[in-house]
């Protein structure tokens, strides 16, 4: 049995002050997230852009994801929250067919994009319009220019040429938020830039497609706290021009962020619903015993 | 990140050193006694080659044929053989960097069906491995059948079987391995991650290779490269048994002469003007040597240069 309620946090005292000790106030049945605050308002608009229809998906015998069903909206930020190994990355990369690299992967159900169901599609397109940002900042080791510029090209291609994708590589830098600290150099490597940056590149790069769905896994778990919030301020901006799906392991995160929620433990999708609701009243008891810290 | 361990890390391991076991002390200083035990001989032999070398070196020898006579300032220079590694080499990187580059990036990145990879793998193992004079007399054998006479000289209906095509053919072989195994670690070497980044954002995986892979392997592709041209320079065995050794590069009439031609390179100079060679001219062999070892340090000076400027960058596993 884990805490009902977060422990109380002690502040360390500045010299001459009392030592204070901060008391959350829980609310009874149980977190802490309430008083944490939500970052955003609830956003204006809502479009369906894909629909996961009970989907499962095995690695070999063993199931990874059980039956789930769930919305992805544009205007909304969704985050797959649940311990490890309960499915949510595996969930989120069967959204762009990533799945399908892994050998051993097999899927049933049906994933839809705008209605057409994404098996028919050609995976190269596809990916284009549902594309990924990963947990490990992994820009291309080129330019901060060229790692935009290769997402606009058609495959190995050179062409078109810099000065005819200068506009759109600057468009897709202004929206991750980097174009003001990287435009006086834009040959500078990719590589040698913060991790921080690195991740913004990496959004930058997947916003260039302009897709419809931005698929993000854990994306903050290596960085630090400042570069974090750059980066949840950003999909919160992004979630009104793409539907964003984040997984992440901090429930503060999803807190901060999401306008969904959806809570996943041993492949099976136990409760789906606005971030108010679920951090605040989860109708389940495992939801409930999970964001309270007891288990994961 | 690959963060280079930091000064301060560096010495703190080194103060624990105080907390060792004898044994532990005792395996050091062993390691120590190798380490510069090996580090004696090498800078030995390079410097006694090197201060032998150069006082036998004269500028005219870069610049003169060499010909036949009864004393060693008759016998001109070694002109012919330096073009001869030079071209050799070339001819035989030629054959064995776009077909090592294309093995490995298959072994890496394919490499289906599995068992044609294991195959493949052991084959370039077995390359690696066979010694050059292997190669050599097979070299012969096969330049040598009427089939592949295009490739050198015919007199009279025999095939002479001995041309830079035959050498570089070989020489190739020798190559290859090292080319194969040095571009498929530095492939492997990248993260999962970085090829799915591409793949993500709709690339195919030829495009991913090819401009986000090998990009980043660079730096194997081109120590792979370097390390099989310093084995190429380096070879005699090849040299000797398929290029004729002939004194001056002896270009064959017709298409690609110069190919089809035979010739001699430093090695094969150096062998045959040794003490124990037919020319015995120790003086021009000395020589000789001196600028094969300088080709050979040179480039393990760029490659050195290369690796380290493309290895500073690179991402979290």
């Amino acid at each position: 049995m884990g805490f009902l309620s977060p422990p109380p946090v002690r502040t360390l005292p500045l010299t001459g002050e009392e030592p204070k000790v901060v008391v959350p106030n829980g609310n009874g049945n149980g977190n802490g997230f309430v008083s944490a605050g939500r970052k955003v308002a609830p956003s204006s608009l809502a479009i369906d852009r894909m629909a996961v229809e009970d989907l499962s998906i095995a690695y070999g015998s063993k199931v990874a994801v059980d039956s789930v069903s769930l919305p992805i909206r544009q205007g909304e930020v969704l985050a797959l929250i649940g311990p490890s190994g309960c499915g949510k990355t595996t969930l989120l990369r069967s959204l762009n067919r990533l799945t399908e690299l892994t050998k051993t992967a097999s899927l049933k159900g049906r994933i839809t994009l705008d209605g057409d169901d994404i098996a028919g599609f050609e995976p190269t397109s596809l990916r284009r319009r549902v594309t990924m940002v990963f947990q490990q900042p992994n820009p291309f080791p080129m330019s901060v220019f060229d790692n935009v510029a290769f997402v606009l090209r058609e495959q190995a291609s050179r062409r078109p040429r810099k000065r005819d994708l200068k506009g759109q590589v600057e468009s897709a830098l202004r929206r991750a938020g980097l174009w003001e600290e990287v435009k006086g150099d834009l040959a500078h490597p990719a590589l040698r830039l913060s991790g921080g940056q690195q991740q913004r590149l990496c959004i930058a790069r997947a916003l260039a497609a302009n897709p419809e769905v931005l698929l993000l896994d854990e994306p903050c778990s290596a960085l630090d706290p400042q570069s974090t919030k750059v980066i949840e301020d950003l999909i919160v901006q992004l979630r009104e021009e793409v539907a964003v799906v984040i997984v992440t392991h901090n429930l503060q995160q999803a807190h901060r962020i999401a306008d969904y929620v959806a809570f996943m433990y041993l492949g099976e999708l136990v409760e789906y619903g606005p971030a108010e609701q679920l951090f605040g009243a989860p109708r389940q008891e495992r939801t409930r015993e999970y964001i309270s810290g007891a288990f994961g | 990140m690959a963060v280079a361990q930091t000064p301060t890390a560096r010495r703190s391991a080194r103060d624990s050193s105080s907390s060792w076991r004898w044994t532990d002390r005792l395996g050091l200083a062993f390691a120590w006694f190798l380490g510069l035990l090996f580090l004696v001989v090498t800078v030995g032999i390079v410097i006694y080659l090197m201060v032998q070398g150069i006082r036998f070196v004269k500028p005219e020898y870069f610049v003169t044929s060499p010909s036949a006579g009864f004393s060693e300032s008759e016998t001109g220079g070694f002109l012919d053989p330096l073009i001869g590694t030079l071209q050799v080499t070339a001819m035989a990187m030629a054959i064995a960097f776009p077909v090592g580059l294309g093995v490995g990036v298959w072994l890496s990145e394919y490499g289906r069906p599995t068992w044609l990879a294991r195959l493949t793998e052991s084959t370039v193992e077995m390359l690696a491995g066979t010694p050059s004079i292997v190669f050599a007399l097979f070299g012969v054998l096969l330049f040598q059948s009427p089939v592949l006479a295009a490739f050198s000289q015919k007199n009279e209906g025999i095939v002479f079987g001995r041309s830079f095509f035959a050498a570089a053919a070989m020489l190739s072989l020798i190559a290859l391995p090292l080319v194969v195994a040095n571009v498929r670690e530095g492939l492997q070497a990248i993260p999962g991650h970085v090829r799915e980044a591409s793949y993500a954002v709709g690339k195919t995986k030829w495009a991913t290779t090819r401009r986000v892979l090998l990009p980043a392997a660079r730096p194997s592709v081109v120590t792979g490269a370097m390390l099989g041209v310093g084995r190429v320079v380096g070879d005699t065995a090849v040299i000797i048994l398929l290029l004729g050794a002939t004194l001056r590069i002896n270009p064959a009439e017709g298409f690609l002469g110069e190919a089809r031609g035979t010739g001699s390179t430093l090695t094969s100079f150096v062998f045959q003007n040794a003490p124990t060679g037919e020319a015995n001219q120790p003086e021009k062999a000395y020589a000789a040597a001196f600028v094969l070892l300088s080709l050979v340090l040179v480039l393990n000076v760029v490659m050195d240069f290369v690796v380290r400027r493309g290895r500073r960058l690179t991402w979290g596993s």
